[in-house]
């Protein structure tokens, strides 16, 4: 049996945010997936990511939300549920903070624009995903 | 001018060189050990049919070729999952992924309908990542 490293059991963890985002899963079962208690879990997770496992969950169902604002006619509330948030308010929120603009204010900057080249799924996820980013950071670049 | 081989991170042939053949399904190229060269092995594989190109299975080198640094490094990229893709493509990516599901590959994402045809994910054991797609030839028409 070949030596597994550490890191690659965080790995699975964030694997399972990508595959599994749109059910009701929390930081919890992340670490069940990594196989760490919570609190050494979200400690090594942003070690190994420079983000904790909350801020990546959050920012990959935000990032889905954003493409299916662009890509679908859904309505917000759907498209809140359908990435495995709950509150269609904290989404909004959320949402404005990390985007800088309403869910609805988001879909009409961006008119669908999928034909122009095949870019792979995992590759849209990947550079799609916002930075994640609190108001206490906001406020602390804005003082400085 | 064609690309012949490229070379992707494991951190173990053995495990790596199961993983390709009885999982995946793929072909050994080649297999040799060079004890002049501090028993470096080049180890490739493709899939059935793909003679002209093949994967290289590199395993990270010690000192002197890589420090011992540069090879933890490498080592903690991979396991991250950053050190390298596989984009490969299939005729039929539902029965690829059952075929493949059947032997044990554990999927990330299982296939999803996209703009440009049907694709699944998987990852090889040392965190390599895998795309599985069926193109659909009319996307960029």
């Amino acid at each position: 049996m070949a030596f597994v490293p550490p890191a690659r059991h965080l790995l699975r963890a964030k694997d399972l945010a990508d595959a599994r985002y749109f059910e009701p899963l929390g930081v919890e079962d992340l670490a069940r997936a990594a196989g760490l208690s919570r609190a050494h879990f979200s400690r090594e997770f942003r070690r190994a990511f420079g983000e904790s496992p909350h801020a990546y969950l959050l920012t990959r169902r935000l990032e889905r939300a954003a493409a299916l604002l662009r890509t679908t006619d859904n309505s917000v509330a759907e498209i809140c549920l359908a990435v495995g948030l709950q509150g269609i308010g904290s989404f909004t929120t959320s949402f404005k903070r990390i985007y800088g603009m309403t869910p609805t204010a988001y879909r009409e900057a961006f008119p669908p624009a999928v034909s122009q080249a095949i870019v792979p799924a995992c590759v849209v996820r990947a550079y799609g995903r916002p930075q994640h980013s609190t108001f206490r950071e906001d406020s602390a670049k804005a003082s400085t | 001018m064609k690309v012949a081989n490229t070379q992707l991170w494991v951190h173990d042939q053995d495990e790596a060189l199961a993983f390709y053949t009885e999982k995946l399904g793929m072909e050994v190229r080649n297999d040799v050990t060079m004890p002049e060269m501090g028993d470096f092995r080049w180890l490739t594989v493709s899939p059935a049919g793909q003679e002209d190109y093949s994967i290289v299975l590199m395993a990270i080198p010690g000192e002197p070729v890589m420090s011992e640094d540069s090879a933890e490094q490498v080592k903690a990229l991979m396991a991250k999952g950053f050190a390298g893709t596989v984009f490969l493509t299939t005729d039929d990516c539902q029965a690829s992924y059952e075929e493949l599901k059947a032997r044990g590959v554990e999927f990330t994402e299982a296939p999803e309908e996209r703009p440009y045809g049907i694709d699944a994910g998987f990852r090889d054991p040392s965190g390599n990542s895998f795309r599985l797609t069926q193109v659909k030839l009319s996307a960029l028409t």
